[in-house]
């Protein structure tokens, strides 16, 4: 088995990589804040239970998460309900949905509270304020915790292998079986590149607040 | 007729009752500055004419009209809340302008969310504004790039842009340098001139001394003397006016 096709084996799996990246990025984001918001509620029922969740969430290793969503559901339901790649993506995405949630709420208690009520004593509405004011500041506050945790999110991926995707590290394991052990090893050029696009990328996005300081 | 009216204005945190019982009146064009001791409730009473505060007791007058009434056993939407606001501006202790906007879009913000005009009149409305506390060569900088003075003045200028019946100052100038404080009084000072009706909450006596229409001496949550800068700066009445300014004189 030569290297070429090696490489194009690995890229197969690097589809699953960058898929399963891509989309818990793309869902947890968003779905983070609303946890943030609820974690920091005034109804504080709501904040215990949605502060409780963030500590199992965070408390269980992942992979153990994927496991369970692709295979609970089958014990109780008598059938899978989410397909493996499926499984994967919700766990993913609840996984780091609260570990985003946890960055955004220590961004958004630190900005003082002089930023709110300024906005607020010049007429601006609750959503503005957060919006027009308070928010760019957060961003560049959790910027640099943000990327610490997309970058662990790359290497994250090779978990989804617990459930059987052939994602990058499973397809240089197949190789293994042939007696192949470099492909293993060889995975790692696309992580460091990966990582790599991600670092200029963050970077960039630090210059571009640069402009001004909090 | 007072344009606008305080009455009988209460504020408690928890048990300890920080306003007890303030009224007072300005009229139209006036400057009322308020004088006190740290922890007098001087900062509490402009909250709550900005309503940041809700006064757990009083009215407030706008324009002979009830604009805010403590009795009045309603629950107040956030709406109602921001619409009474619109009538007063508020310059903070430490300015709190937006970093991350240049000084011609601190000014700007607010107009446009709030629709006061065409993106043109809001422009030229704030850059005249800007003008007007000369910072016209520093409409592009970010309030990190400017010296306290400079930023109190933008401050003035975002305020002042929403065309405020009342603006309320707290302590501008006590987060500056000594040689700072004079470039924000002399905008206050102006500002006069131009029919402002202001509240200025100040330990400048000599500024309050020059500009004031009406003076209040506070103490423990209470207007201990009121009146002209003549009856309560120069010839106090009361005791703890005197020992107050006496403080002063001495330094
Ligand atoms: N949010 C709050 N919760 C509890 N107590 C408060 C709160 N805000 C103010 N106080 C208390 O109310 C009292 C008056 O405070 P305030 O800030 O109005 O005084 P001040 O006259 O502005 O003083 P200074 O000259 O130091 O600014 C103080 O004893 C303060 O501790
Ligand atoms: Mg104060």
């Amino acid at each position: 088995m030569g290297f070429w096709e090696v490489t194009l084996s690995l890229l197969d799996g690097l589809k699953y990589t960058c898929l399963i990246f891509a989309l818990t990025l793309v869902l947890a984001l968003p779905l983070g804040l609303v946890i943030s918001f609820g974690s920091m509620s005034k109804f504080k029922p709501l904040a215990y239970v949605i502060k409780t969740f963030v500590w199992i969430i965070r408390g269980v290793p992942l992979m153990l998460q994927v496991i369970i969503f692709f295979y609970v559901p089958g014990f109780i339901f008598g059938t899978p309900i989410l397909s493996r790649f499926a499984s994967v993506i919700a766990a993913f995405v609840i996984n780091y949905a609260c570990y985003f949630s946890e960055i955004y709420r220590g961004g958004i208690e630190s900005i003082p509270r002089g930023q709110y009520e300024a906005g607020q004593v010049l007429g601006m509405t609750k959503s503005q304020v957060f919006f027009k004011v308070v928010l760019m500041q957060v961003v560049k506050r959790i910027l640099a915790p943000m990327s610490n945790e997309v970058i662990t999110l790359v290497k994250d991926t090779a978990l989804a292998r617990v459930i059987m995707i052939v994602e990058v590290i499973q397809a240089a394991q197949n190789f293994a079986g042939y007696g192949l052990m470099w492909p293993l090893f060889y995975t790692a050029v696309f992580y460091l590149a990966f990582v790599g696009l991600l670092t200029l990328l963050f970077g960039f996005f630090e210059k571009k607040l640069d402009y001004y300081k909090i | 007729m007072a344009i606008f009216e305080a009455k009988n204005i209460k504020k408690s945190f928890g048990k300890t009752e920080v306003l007890k019982n303030v009224s007072f009146e300005i009229e139209q064009g006036e400057v009322l500055c308020i004088l006190g001791s740290s922890g007098s409730g001087k900062t509490t009473l402009l909250r709550c004419i900005n309503f940041l505060e809700i006064p757990d007791n009083g009215h407030f007058i706008l324009n002979d009209k009830l604009l805010f009434d403590a009795s009045e056993n309603v629950t107040r939407t956030d709406e109602e809340i921001r619409q009474n606001r619109l009538h007063f501006g508020l310059v903070f202790q430490q300015f709190n302008l937006f970093p991350q906007y240049n000084v011609l879009e601190n000014v700007t913000l607010a107009p446009t969310l709030l629709k006061k005009g065409t993106p043109e009149e809001i422009d030229r409305n704030a850059r005249n504004i800007i003008e007007s506390v000369g910072l016209s060569d520093r409409i592009e900088h970010y309030p990190c790039q400017l010296s306290g003075g400079q930023q109190q003045r933008v401050a003035i200028a975002r305020a002042l842009a929403l065309k405020p019946d009342i603006l309320c100052f707290d302590e501008p100038t006590s987060a500056l340098d000594p040689e700072l404080t004079g470039e924000v009084l002399k905008v206050i000072k102006e500002l006069k001139t131009k029919n402002t009706t202001m509240i200025v909450v100040t330990h400048e006596i000599e500024f309050a001394k020059e500009v004031a229409d009406k003076v209040i001496f506070m103490a423990d949550g209470v207007i201990v003397e009121s009146g002209t800068a003549e009856e309560v700066i120069v010839n106090p009445k009361n005791e703890r006016t005197q020992a107050f300014l006496s403080r002063f004189n001495t330094m």
